[in-house]
């Protein structure tokens, strides 16, 4: 168990230093001159080569990206080319709501989606099935910002039950903070609840198959205790995995979501760091999100046993 | 309609295909002949096939369908509400939305058309290196967990930060995020096909390497190639109208699905069709593409069909 960890742990090693590689090289084929926009216009060339070695822009690529990861390292993601701010500042200003958004949005996917898989598996064939499933094709092909935009318009516009746009801080009360996140956790969540739904009604019809599903019916368990301990347990591990896979799904809708409600997070910063081609920025919010994304399955791999005991390392 | 339609997706890799139950006496089955039995059979290709043909047909030929030149400013009459004149209505620029949206189909048709295509190629060479390279295995692989770990929009994002917003940029951005899902699927198939007895026999036999990848492997790939393709192209599409939205893709110049909903969204409280229509043809597109997916998935792939 110990060394599976251990192994496991060394094995996102490379995948994140391809990740650091990636991004750094992002920055570094960008196009424009850092050196000539901090010297500015009056600058001669010779202002600007200086700028270039005090800066150690003139180093060679390899060094350059070894001194970055150390960088890093130390929590420095540089500074944004637009406001000067070091970017780990303007992330930390901006990471309550996306992480309000995405927490609220997986806690709402995944209570819809597992029951929704199981019931369709119990059900299958019948009605029930076909609108879960039928739900599912929809939920992938209807792009998150129409989403939003449909919501926005029936229950904000039409019927005036939650705000419009916006968002409130956690600390100005739980009841205002969730008023302006249902919706766009809703929209968010739609990819995200078919995936899930999809993947769970999928493993169940496997497992309602088993024998032990056979000998709980025959000793008499009833249908509720069958499907949510006996069956949705031994279904639990493609389950989760996909959970954690559809972080992704999670991550970039974020961007389109907070876009769409007017949201002050992460996503916004990426819009408006796109737009202002504020690279130092984009690459500190992608190399987050892509770091957060390899840890989070990283840590599902690693809480497998506790969902299945069977799984021995 | 038959159960396949509604049969869980191709959605990630550790997917678990549900076993069908199997009836002890089968039901008599009338057999249908020629394209209408295909149809038949295959309702969700049927139905996606026929919408997406339109499509096609209404982007070749947007210029006949009663449409004006969607980039034609008329400040005069900007923001009309659907009308028999303006069928849905004018943006705030005057510009016939409805021209705009048909001349938009292009856009999102060639982008998902052309990643698929291209990721498909792309992906189908990677993965066959991989699969039969074992030294490069290794490293492909860590290259493609690396890149896959990157949320794909975010990484379509951040190459359209680098370069000019054009529709070949786009295409290029979505296609290396899509390339890894498509390689690692082939080298899947490719590492399993390796095991199989005829691939043994045609070694045995002396087959060289190239002519066994030829004739015993690529043919065993185009099934799940082909379905993969079609939610390459579902998902190409979206993230289009999402990079095209957030600003970051189709210059606005060319009207495409995102960028006219982009236009729209300072006004879509007042003005909520600008951005209704678009949404609509592209969500309809996109349900269209990934019901052909999943009938050609059922169909080309006879052991997960779950008809009886």
């Amino acid at each position: 168990m110990f060394a599976y960890v251990v192994r496991r742990v060394l094995a996102t090693i490379p995948v994140m230093a391809i990740v650091a590689l990636f991004v750094f090289s992002l920055l570094y084929i960008a196009p424009g001159d850092p050196a000539a926009v901090i010297a500015g216009d009056q600058a001669t060339p010779e202002d600007v080569e200086r700028i270039r070695q005090s800066l150690g822009l003139d180093r060679p690529y390899l060094v350059r990206f070894g001194s970055w990861v150390f960088d890093i390292m130390r929590g420095d993601l540089g500074v944004s080319i637009f406001t000067n701010l070091p970017v780990v500042t303007m992330i930390k200003q901006r990471i309550e709501p996306t992480l309000s958004l995405m927490i609220v949005t997986l806690c709402l996917a995944v209570s819809i989606a597992v029951p929704m898989g199981v019931v369709a598996a119990w059900k299958v064939g019948t009605w029930i099935d076909r609108a879960v499933m039928g739900f599912a094709v929809l939920g992938f092909s209807v792009p998150v910002f129409v989403v939003g935009y449909l919501l926005a318009y029936i229950f904000a516009l039409e019927l005036d039950w939650l705000p419009v746009q916006g968002y409130t801080s956690f600390s100005q009360g739980f009841v205002p903070w969730i008023e302006n996140l249902i919706l766009p956790a809703v929209a968010l969540g739609s990819v995200y609840i078919a995936l899930i739904a999809r993947i769970t009604r999928a493993t169940m019809l496997e497992v309602l198959q088993q024998d032990y599903i056979r000998t709980a019916r025959a000793k008499g368990a009833g249908q509720t205790s069958i499907l949510f301990l006996h069956a949705l347990k031994n279904a639990a591990v493609p389950i989760v995995t996909v959970i954690g896979i559809g972080i992704a799904l999670l991550i970039g809708g974020a961007v389109v979501t907070e876009s769409v409600f007017a949201i002050p997070g992460l996503g916004r910063l990426t819009v408006d760091a796109i737009l202002r081609r504020d690279y130092p920025v984009i690459q500190g919010v992608v190399l987050l999100f892509s770091f957060v994304y390899v840890l989070v399955n990283l840590a599902i791999d690693l809480l497998y046993t506790l969902f299945d005991p069977r799984i021995r390392y | 309609m038959s159960a396949s339609v509604l049969s869980p997706g191709d959605v990630a890799p550790e997917a678990v295909k549900a076993a069908a139950p199997t009836p002890d006496i089968m039901p008599p089955v009338k057999v249908r002949k020629g394209l209408w039995g295909f149809m038949y059979r295959n309702p969700s290709i049927a139905i996606g096939g026929t919408i997406v043909l339109l499509m096609i047909l209404m982007a070749v030929f947007a210029p006949l369908l009663w449409t004006v030149d969607p980039t034609a400013l008329a400040p005069a009459r900007r923001t009309r509400e659907p009308s028999a004149m303006y069928w849905f209505g004018t943006d705030m620029l005057g510009r016939d939305v409805y021209s705009r949206v048909v001349y938009g189909a292009r856009v999102s048709l060639i982008v998902g058309f052309a990643v698929a295509f291209f990721a498909s190629v792309a992906g189908l060479a990677i993965g066959l290196i991989s699969g039969f390279v074992r030294w490069a295995d290794g490293i492909i692989m860590r290259v493609m967990d690396g890149l896959m770990s990157i949320p794909s929009i975010l990484l379509a994002i951040a190459l359209m930060a680098l370069t000019r917003g054009s529709v070949g940029n786009v295409i290029l951005a979505i296609t290396v995020a899509e390339i890894p899902r498509v390689s690692r699927l082939v080298r899947g198939v490719v590492l399993s096909l390796r095991e199989q007895p005829y691939v043994d026999a045609a070694v045995s036999c002396g087959t060289r390497t190239p002519v066994i990848i030829w004739r015993h492997i690529l043919p065993n790939t185009i099934a799940p190639m082909t379905v993969q393709a079609t939610y390459v192209c579902a998902s190409a599409m979206i993230v289009e109208s999402i990079l095209s939205f957030i600003g970051a893709g189709t210059p606005p110049i060319i009207p495409s699905w995102g960028n006219i909903m982009a236009e729209g969204r300072a006004l879509w409280q007042v003005k909520p069709y600008i951005v209704f229509f678009p949404a609509v043809f592209l969500s309809i597109t996109v349900l269209a593409v990934n019901l052909l997916g999943d009938g050609l998935r059922d169909a080309l792939d006879p052991r997960m069909a779950k008809r009886l």
